[in-house]
């Protein structure tokens, strides 16, 4: 029996719930898209996909929205939900969601089912956590109606109602077994809701749901999917946006034994084999012969050269540039300072290197008119998308199967799903299920980059020494026009991702203009883990450093100072400061300390490091951090998760450059891009600072606090300001001299 | 000309030409995913499987290397995640993306099986050998540390 849902307002006031096939079922829109009709039923009235079933043997089974790829969403967002509806979590079963944008989509992306900026938790919090509490409601009401009794004598305890007066107790599967649903849900009103003292999950660790899998080899990601009469295929993609592929050998592709296919596509040459060994011995002719067109606009770009030119251009007011962020007006005060302070700052590309290497697989109908595909996506909403452009069909006529993904870090979620359409192309093109799969070195030179930039700053001080004016021209290759050029136009032509984290926030300066001179070099950019922020807070944390010595006031001291308006960044930086026993001095060793606001979440991070002259080699020591970020849904996960951000955040500020010749990538493999190794690692000292705030994100948070603070305590141990990011060896013995 | 092996314990052949790697061959010829495809290079250890017994880089291993040898992979080290060393990692919480954790946990299961108490620093450098994106090295020297001490 399924009961229609009505047409809804999709008010949080109104909601709606359905009856499933087995139990109960819930099907609730979050968010407040008005005029749109709940998709939760089919014309038929049959159940499309509940929030939450619950079935009679007690089972309860909630759908997760958000892309798992390593930062525990997938538990983290059902058990908001299970908290609400005080669900015994032995029994909750988690099961990814459909791709159905009315129900499942992102509150905080504009309802795109879109898992990226660390915001997944705090995007449905508070819309899941009244989703629980009406699941509950309805079972109380349920209970009360049975017993006799008026709601108000029941409580709960983890999946039963009980009526302590009289010692009757009713299972959730039992009421599921007889429960009437009311046509629209229950209103949930904000003192409705547990208060932080009695949560029974959130705030406690619980096993996230898929580390068992990740143990034993099950976990499956898309590279490992196999579906009958699959092929595999191989591309090779243009080294420029924009290039065609002209002639390539493909006589000696199709002599390959278990070659079934050699064929030219718009970007790239792709091959179709029925082994993967046999796709990869045409993807190393095909590279070896490709000539390429000489459309696209990075043939003849280089990265050393490209810099000089950004940095020329950042500190000439005469480029220009158009204001990204003003408060008060610098214009008018900064000629007004007693003094000004000036810097340079410089930072290099840099690559993703999830472990994973990009991959997708399709299967197109030979006609072309519909496919089923499968892929690891940070956007279910753009692989959908994409994949129907890219054929010229209907999304409905497209099936997306999502899976886990091995590291994303922005780089599964461009509006194109490059990786993706490889697949489909190439499934188009044979007829048959394919696999494509890029190598390393594919993955490498295919990258899409954090940005190249060049940042001038500029402090003004008063007479009596009050920093009031900062200015900041940021020149970097402009990232969120290529990564997602609907977002760009939505978000009215701002570069966010460039941009972000390049003002001073949670310091009190009342006058800051931050300007950006745009530049398209043809270069390919994405969101990479900590986005504008990386090469933004290394410029802004080394130049309040830079102003603390200026003044002649302790580096902390000085970041205390302009903190007295947000005194969650006080406490955070203080704390950090503590952890790491600031004060006291260490033989050949310095300390230097970072802090950021990243959408709320406030970071401090303090790390020791010693230098060997001779090298230039940098060795960090301890890394001590402090991280607020609101009600910790799991706290230890919010532990894993900055640890991972600082070990990201150490590659970035020690080795890991991307160089561009002739508009190309030059780096190949794990030889010449060096990530972090575990002998590379300091011991990491976080701590979790609970406070009562909305939760915000915690998954890229600490890695831009780490190349200001290793910056930072470079100068302190040496003297010596290192400009430009990664701090490589070379770099540091040419600054030290 | 097929090549024959032992995997897992069981009969294994494949007709694959002499210079594929065994990862290929583990993966899509037997279907045994748990072994990743991370470099291609022998540089990350995504790959890592046992072969007689010790370490080996997958990807680095081509067929006719292994005509009667015994390879062993993560579905292979025990029927039941009971190996101490899978324990030891969802008792420390080491996985995050998780793609990595395959050959991390077949390194750290083949450096106790030679050295059943190494010390702090031998654990690091053996670990060393494999890369984890998501940055789990302080658990996994954990985990490493538990399993040593529980096995």
């Amino acid at each position: 029996m399924t009961k229609h849902i009505r047409h809804a307002d999709v008010q949080m006031s109104r909601r709606q719930i359905m009856i499933g096939a087995a139990g109960l079922s819930f099907a609730i829109a979050l968010g407040g898209r008005s005029g749109a009709a709940i998709a939760a039923t089919t014309a038929a009235g049959q159940a499309l996909s509940p929030w939450v079933s619950i079935a009679p043997d007690g089972t309860i089974t909630i759908m997760s929205a958000a892309t798992e790829m390593g930062q525990g969403s997938m538990t983290s967002l059902p058990l908001i939900v299970a908290e609400e509806l005080d669900a015994d979590w032995s029994k909750v079963r988690i099961i990814p969601a459909p791709t159905i944008e009315k129900i499942y989509g992102n509150p905080g992306f504009g309802g795109m089912m879109y898992t990226a900026g660390s915001n997944a938790v705090t995007s449905y919090y508070k819309n899941l956590r009244v989703l629980g509490a009406q699941v509950r409601r309805v079972l109380l009401d349920n209970a009360a109606t049975k017993f006799g009794v008026p709601v108000a004598e029941l409580t709960t305890e983890p999946s039963v109602v009980v009526h302590a007066k009289s010692g009757r107790k009713l299972s959730y599967g039992e009421i599921a077994s007889f429960a009437v649903v009311p046509a629209e849900a229950p209103s949930i009103l904000p003192e409705d809701l547990k208060k932080p003292s009695q949560f029974r999950l959130i705030t406690k660790d619980v096993m996230r749901t898929e580390l068992p899998h990740k143990i034993n080899g099950t976990a499956q990601y898309s590279i490992d999917v196999q579906v009958p009469g699959m092929l595999y295929g191989a591309v090779v993609h243009s080294p420029v946006e924009g290039a065609e592929p002209e002639t390539f050998d493909e006589a000696k592709v199709r002599a390959i034994a278990g070659v079934v296919e050699a064929v030219k596509l718009p970007y790239g040459v792709g091959v179709v084999a029925t082994t993967p060994w046999a796709a990869f011995a045409g993807r190393r002719v095909i590279a070896d012969s490709v000539k390429w067109s000489t459309k696209g606009e990075a043939w003849g770009f280089g990265s050393d050269k490209g810099l000089e030119l950004f940095a020329a251009a950042a500190r000439n007011p005469n480029v220009k540039s158009t204001d990204w962020f003003k408060l008060g007006d610098v214009r008018a005060q900064m000629p007004t300072a007693a003094k000004t302070v000036e810097a340079e700052y410089l930072c290099d590309y840099a690559y993703h290197a999830q472990m994973e290497p990009l991959n997708g697989v399709a299967s197109v109908s030979p006609k072309g008119d519909s496919a089923e595909v499968w892929c690891g996506t940070q956007s279910q909403t753009m692989a959908l998308e994409a994949t129907a452009n890219v054929l010229g069909i209907g999304r409905d006529k497209v099936t997306l199967h999502d899976t886990l993904i091995g590291g994303g870090f922005g780089r599964r979620g461009p509006r194109d799903m490059d990786f993706l359409i490889d697949a489909v192309l190439l499934s188009k093109a044979v007829g048959k299920p394919v696999k494509s799969m890029w190598t390393r070195e594919d993955d490498i030179h295919n990258g899409r980059l954090r940005p190249l930039s060049a940042h001038f700053l500029r402090a003004g001080f008063d007479g009596s020494g009050k920093l009031i004016a900062w200015q900041h021209r940021l020149v970097g290759d402009r990232v969120t026009p290529f990564a997602d050029p609907v977002r760009y136009a939505k978000a009215g032509k701002k570069d966010f991702i460039l941009m972000l984290g390049a003002d001073a926030k949670g310091y009190d300066v009342a006058h800051q203009l931050v300007e950006q001179v745009y530049e398209d070099t043809g270069i390919r950019t994405s969101p990479l883990r900590g986005i504008g922020f990386t090469a933004n807070k290394f410029t802004t944390e080394a130049f309040v450093d830079e102003l603390a010595y200026k003044q002649g006031i302790d580096p902390v001291q000085f970041r205390l100072g302009l903190m007295s308006k947000a005194p969650r960044a006080y406490k955070v930086t203080q704390r950090a400061a503590q952890m790491a026993d600031w004060g006291r001095k260490r033989d050949g060793r310095g300390l230097g300390i970072a802090y950021i606001d990243y959408s709320g979440t406030q970071v401090a991070a303090v790390v020791e490091i010693s230098l060997e002259r001779k090298s230039g080699a940098i060795k960090v020591h301890n890394v001590w951090c402090a991280i607020d970020c609101g009600l910790a849904v799991q706290p230890d996960n919010v532990v894993a998760q900055t640890e991972s951000s600082i070990v990201y955040g150490l590659g970035l500020a020690l080795t890991e450059r991307i160089s561009i010749k002739d508009g190309a990538i030059e780096q190949s493999n794990f030889y010449d891009y060096i990530v972090p190794r575990n002998s590379d690692v300091p011991p990491m000292h976080v701590e979790v600072m609970v406070t009562d705030n909305h939760p915000t994100g915690v998954g890229q948070m600490a890695t831009p606090v780490i190349t200001p603070a290793v910056c930072n305590a470079v100068m302190a141990l040496t003297g010596v300001r290192i400009r430009h990011a990664p701090f490589t060896p070379e770099r540091v013995k040419a600054a030290l001299g | 000309m097929a090549t024959t092996f032992t995997v897992n314990g069981k009969p294994a052949s494949t007709d694959a030409p002499p210079d594929t790697p065994l990862l290929w061959v583990i993966r899509e010829g037997l279907k045994l995913t748990g072994t990743k495809f991370g470099c291609g290079a022998g540089l990350c250890g995504a790959c890592m499987v046992h072969i007689d017994g010790k370490r080996a880089f997958s990807c680095q291993t081509q067929i006719s290397e292994i005509a009667g040898k015994s390879v062993t992979t993560i579905e292979g080290l025990s029927s039941d995640s009971s190996h101490p060393v899978q324990k030891a990692w969802l008792a420390e919480r080491v996985p995050q993306c998780g793609y990595c954790q395959s050959g991390q946990i077949m390194s750290a299961a083949d450096l106790l099986k030679h050295n059943p108490k190494p010390t702090h620093d031998q654990i690091v450098e053996h670990m060393s050998t494999n890369i984890c994106r998501c940055g789990t090295y302080q658990r996994i020297v954990r985990a490493v540390e538990r399993a040593a001490r529980e096995a």
